[in-house]
């Protein structure tokens, strides 16, 4: 970031201001090696939840269940750091309001929607095995 | 920093022909050219995350009603899944060295990385219009039950998302050989890139959410 505050004001000797626009972009759109660590991250993170329930490894579905929750919100935190390059400073902080904004929606549609629907069913139960 | 974007922006918005567009790209030092588009692409995602956001609550809210018919343990191929979800994890890396090589400006090895991608991509969408078909042919239609009527839902919005990403791709790799790595040319391959990588974190939450808890239960 120090060098686009650099590159700012030096903004009329083009050939250097270039130079040092080029130094950040490449930090702030990933580099190989920021790749390659999403990359060797997420394949494990992906591996061991198939892993745990192809292979039953902790014989417990509840469990294992929550486990690979887990595993999946790692991932995706993983994915939006080295593959979608989020941080709190680009577009000087709008992305990550702008997710955190999304994420509070989301929250609440999945936990409202679930709430709700599981009183719903919870009320129908004794008319449902009545008619069964 | 505030006030220096603050600067930068109206600069931008001053810029209006091509030779100041460019200065204001290299001030900037940050990959977009003309101004918002990044954040204005972002707050797009943001929005279809909404409608995935809508599907898998629809998905956890009838998921298991299956009507008498078939569950996911009895549907559910999982070393397909795994498959699928490695081709979709390839052609996000290879998307990224596609990126690193636009950075660097190679046209010939940035296309390159972005044909293997777009393979990967059609490898993806392939294997579940594979399993899709397997599935209908076994009776378990959309029509079938609420949980496949979800499923379907669910899984087919983001199959078209990674389809119309593999059409986006191949519009944009005719536009790169046509006119080289341009600035604007530049900016269309980072919002794919975001577009694409985005449909990778959602795949996460299907493969966790659909596929793997599905066989569990």
């Amino acid at each position: 970031m120090s060098a686009a505050s650099n590159a700012g004001p030096a903004s009329g000797h083009d050939a250097h201001a270039h130079d040092a626009a080029h130094g950040d972009h490449g930090e702030s759109h990933g580099s190989f090696k920021g790749y390659m660590t999403g990359f060797v991250l997420s394949v494990i993170l992906t591996a061991i939840p198939f892993i745990l329930v192809m292979g039953d490894v902790l014989g417990n579905d509840r469990l294992t269940g929550l486990v690979i929750m887990g595993f999946a919100v790692v991932q995706i935190v993983v994915h939006m750091i080295y593959f979608l390059h989020m941080n709190t400073k680009s577009e000087g902080g709008w992305t990550i309001l702008a997710l955190i904004f999304t994420l509070t929606l989301v929250i609440i549609t999945l936990t409202g929607s679930l709430w709700v629907m599981y009183h719903l069913n919870t009320n129908m139960m004794p008319m449902h095995m009545h008619t069964r | 920093m505030a006030s220096h974007s603050i600067a930068m922006n109206a600069v931008g918005a001053a810029g209006k022909n091509p030779v100041d567009s460019t200065a204001f790209y290299d001030a900037k030092g940050e990959h977009h050219p003309e101004g918002s588009t990044m954040l204005g692409f972002w707050l797009y995602l943001m929005s279809d995350c909404l409608i995935f956001a809508a599907l898998f609550a629809t998905y956890a809210v009838v998921g298991r009603n299956y009507a008498a018919g078939p569950s996911p343990k009895d549907l559910f191929d999982l070393p397909l899944v795994a498959l699928n979800t490695s081709m979709l994890l390839f052609s996000s890396i290879t998307y990224g060295f596609a990126m690193l090589e636009m950075e660097r400006g190679y046209l010939a090895r940035c296309q390159l990385w972005l044909a293997v991608t777009g393979l990967f991509g059609i490898a993806f969408v392939g294997l579940e219009l594979y399993e899709f078909q397997h599935l209908i042919h076994e009776g378990a239609t959309p029509q079938r039950s609420a949980f496949l009527s979800a499923f379907f839902t669910l899984v087919g919005t983001h199959g078209l998302h990674v389809t119309l990403g593999i059409v986006w791709l191949v519009t944009l790799m005719v536009q790169v050989h046509r006119r080289g790595l341009v600035p604007e040319n530049k900016r269309r391959l980072l919002c794919l890139s975001m577009f694409w990588h985005f449909l990778d974190v959602i795949w996460i939450g299907v493969f966790t959410f659909v596929y793997l808890m599905g066989v569990l239960q």
